[in-house]
């Protein structure tokens, strides 16, 4: 198992150099100049010299990406060009309400998700199956901005339930937390939960229809058991893919989630970046965001050992 | 469908456990704000929605009233010498900055002349009619100017004349992640993207008029989402309310609708020589006037803005001393416009309006468009996002573009970087030796007795050769829980808490 960690990790390194030079080429193609997004309204002539200077603007393109390498080797991301602030104190402050708002949304994700698969493959064919694939084609369908938003008007405008925006620290107030959460959550998993609950359905059905599982009922093993124990376990392994790959498309999704909830992680701290042509932050982030990719593709690679003894001897 | 019943059992079953949503306390002010705040340092600020946390943070020298006329603030009163090249103030006595500091002649020269020399400082082309400035005594200090500059005061009044305790000025980084200025509510911390909270500073010298005790800025740049937050009780008040929400604002019976028509404008400038696109047809005079009588500015009042996007001929707001009331409004003359553009060899023309994309601009953008398509106007649209607008506008790379400009207490911010030849926001090139005369002249006149003719000369003959035609004032339009008492908005857009509580 080592040897395949090993094997990642080195992999994942030209894969972060080749991002970062994409990113970096990319953002430089989007028309627009940070310096005079900068300047403000007053576009003062000198002024936009001196910060065109001071961010080495000025240089070509492979002197700017050498430059930022070099810092980055020496652990310093940058500073934002809109607010002064150091990247890793941004991104050190945004890391934690994302991973908050992923790991919610991962669990409804995984609660509506994994038992709705199981069931509806359980009871092919009935009003459960059917009620089941209708909540995943509206979980797919319905966008995440509608959703959230006509949440906000009616857990929050009308019933007065739950905050209908923003953050709050865990450290600061545990369940006013959970609560403001609880909202951007549920519409970021729904979705997921959605695509998890189809995935789950087909490779629970395609693993009951398998020789051993009639083999375990015919020696008189409870449904429930051959299920859970036979079925489910030798399901998991598409659905740990899926997972690993849903975890990308969760994280574009916290970018939407972000901006309607107004929740400052790292979802809207990228928008507002892009919007500014905020260069150092932009890079910051996707660098952060290719590497928990890169570390969960790699956890994922690990549970199919685990998961599966067959994988540990070859 | 169990599992949506599942996901509800669960929402309720956290909520019952925790009870009521957490009550703020009272006497909390929740602001909505449309976009997050940039530098907190007054010198590197570049917004306009900087300057709504700065004036509860910060107290500038002088202040304007909501009829724009100058009022005392951290000044109590000023003169200007005879030469027009010396303006004195005297100084509030007993203030005190947020950290304990005093205030006095001191502190005022080592800010203006930080903001004159800070390499990165948006304040110093503000103040570049300073030479130098001068302690009289601890509270009179006197500015010298290289020429007469009749818009320092109201320069004075915003960001370049906001004063920061001078110990704490050594450190650019500080000022911006913490500044200590000497306003009514103090510094307690920034979240970006997420909130700005301020506390009421005991030691102020007005302090007795500010009931607020905490004040919270959140940056909600969604309109409807910014909404949702006031109607559900999260937020207090809101800024830039969406026009398109005016109506709902109105019947809401738990809530308040304030607006006021700003100094700002929005306006379709023409490119007329910036780079190789500015050679178009619109070169011509008489295309560019047809442009305009294509346009009916009350349709877009009323369509697009639910009636507070009040009409606009000239840069100069309706509040302003020097508005022109005696300039006529082109009104939209379809036939007209045909003849002009007929007589300057058009049947039909292609013209590219460039814009910042946003609902409402987007929406004008359409409405220009069949507007001008019954005048033979083909307006082809072209949204890209703010950045790169602004970078279009710079490098020419636009024929017609629509934009804003949020607007400044005295005339000369609103005309002359926008006309004069080698105006910084001059987009379109437009260059004219009487305009830059007039406007030069009316920045060295002492009263307004004395710069109103020159203005009114020069909006006159802008007005007659359109390279810029204004559509309508901005506006600021606020949206307010009935427990907010005692708001009153100015046309600067700022939100000034003096005297605002919040009951209940």
């Amino acid at each position: 198992m080592l040897q395949v960690i090993a094997n990642r990790l080195l992999v994942a390194v030209p894969t972060l150099i080749l991002v970062s030079m994409l990113i970096f080429g990319l953002q430089k193609l989007l028309p627009g100049d940070p310096v005079l997004a900068m300047a403000g309204e007053d576009q003062d002539a000198q002024v936009i010299a001196t910060l065109r200077a001071k961010y080495h603007l000025d240089e070509p393109v492979p002197v700017q990406y050498a430059l930022w390498v070099r810092d980055v080797a020496h652990g310093d991301l940058g500073t934002s060009l809109r607010t002064d602030v150091p990247v890793t104190t941004l991104i050190a402050q945004k890391l934690p309400v994302t991973l908050q708002l992923a790991v919610m949304a991962m669990l409804f994700a995984l609660g509506i998700g994994i038992p709705a698969g199981i069931v509806s493959a359980a009871y092919r064919g009935t009003a459960l199956d059917y009620g089941a694939n209708v909540f995943a084609l509206s979980g797919m369908s319905i966008p995440n901005f509608w959703l959230g938003i006509m949440l906000i008007f009616l857990v929050s405008v009308r019933w007065h339930l739950l905050p209908s925006s923003g953050y709050v620290s865990p450290i600061d107030d545990f369940w006013l937390s959970i609560k403001t959460m609880l909202m951007p959550a549920f519409v970021l998993g729904a979705a997921l939960g959605a695509q998890l609950m189809r995935h789950t359905r087909s490779a629970m059905l395609s693993v009951l229809s398998a020789d051993y599982i009639r083999t375990a009922r015919a020696k008189g093993l409870l449904r429930g058991r051959v299920i859970v124990r036979h079925a489910f376990r030798n399901a998991l392994i598409p659905i740990v893919t899926v997972l690993a790959l849903l975890f990308g498309e969760l994280l574009a999704g916290a970018v939407l989630t972000e901006q309607v909830f107004t929740i400052p992680g790292f979802g809207k701290l990228v928008v507002d970046a892009v919007f500014n042509r905020d260069y150092a932050v932009v890079q910051g982030v996707v660098l952060v965001t290719a590497l928990s990719f890169i570390v969960v593709n790699l956890a994922a690679d690990v549970l199919y050992i685990l998961l599966n003894p067959r994988l540990r001897r070859s | 469908m169990r599992t949506l019943m599942i996901a509800a059992a669960l929402m309720t079953g956290v909520l019952a456990t925790t009870g009521a949503m957490a009550q703020t306390p009272a006497q909390t002010l929740r602001i909505g704000l449309q976009e997050d705040v940039g530098s907190l340092d007054p010198a590197r600020s570049a917004q306009v929605v900087d300057r709504i946390v700065f004036a509860s943070l910060c107290n500038a020298l002088v202040d304007i009233g909501p009829d724009l006329k100058f009022v005392p603030m951290l000044a109590t009163s000023w003169t200007t010498s005879a030469d027009g090249k010396t303006l004195t103030f005297k100084l509030r006595q007993g203030v005190k900055f947020q950290d304990g500091e005093p205030f006095n002649a001191a502190a005022v020269k080592a800010n203006l002349d930080r903001y004159r020399t800070l390499p990165a400082s948006n304040r110093k082309s503000e103040l570049a009619s300073v030479d130098h400035v001068d302690v009289v005594d601890p509270y009179t200090v006197a500015i010298v100017l290289k020429a007469p500059d009749a818009a320092l005061l109201a320069t004075l009044s915003d960001r370049a004349g906001m004063m920061l305790a001078p110990n704490t000025l050594a450190d650019p980084a500080g000022v911006a992640t913490h500044p200590v200025c000497s306003g009514p509510y103090k510094f307690v911390q920034r979240v970006q993207n997420d909130r700005i909270v301020l506390e009421k500073f005991d030691g102020y010298w007005d302090a007795a008029h500010y009931p607020i005790q905490r004040v919270i800025f959140q940056p909600i740049p969604d309109s409807t989402v910014r909404l949702a937050n006031l109607r559900s009780g999260s937020l207090d008040m809101l800024e830039r309310l969406a026009p398109s929400d005016v109506n709902t604002v109105k019947q809401d019976p738990n809530l308040r609708f304030v607006s006021v028509s700003g100094l700002g404008f929005y306006d379709v400038t023409f490119n007329v020589g910036n780079g190789p696109r500015g050679n178009t047809p619109l070169k011509d005079k008489r295309v560019r006037e047809a442009f305009e009588l294509a346009i009916d500015r009350d349709a877009i009042n009323h369509v697009i803005g639910a009636g507070i996007f009040t009409p606009a001929n000239q840069a100069l707001p309706r509040s302003s001393p020097y508005y022109d009331a005696a300039l006529p409004f082109t009104h939209r003359d379809v036939a007209k416009a045909k003849a002009l553009l007929k007589a300057a060899g058009h049947e039909h023309l292609d013209i590219e309006l460039t814009f910042g994309n946003s609902t409402v601009s987007s929406q004008v953008a359409q409405m220009l468009q069949a507007m001008l398509a019954e005048a033979g106007i083909n307006l082809k649209l072209r949204p890209t996002d703010y950045a790169a607008a602004l970078n279009a506008a710079h490098n020419g790379d636009f024929e017609a573009l629509f934009t804003g400009w949020s607007g400044r207490v005295d005339p000369d911010g609103n005309l002359h970087q926008f006309n004069t030849c080698a105006g910084n926001l001059n987009y379109g090139h437009y260059c004219n030796a009487k305009v830059d005369r007039l406007l030069n002249d009316a920045r060295t006149k002492p009263d307004v007795a004395a710069r109103k003719p020159l203005y009114d000369a020069a909006v006159k003959l802008l007005a007659d050769e359109d390279p810029i035609v204004y559509l309508y004032a901005q506006p600021w339009p606020f949206a307010l829980s009935k427990k907010v008492q005692g708001f009153t908005p100015y046309p600067d857009g700022l939100i000034r808490l003096r005297g605002v509580s919040v009951k209940g």
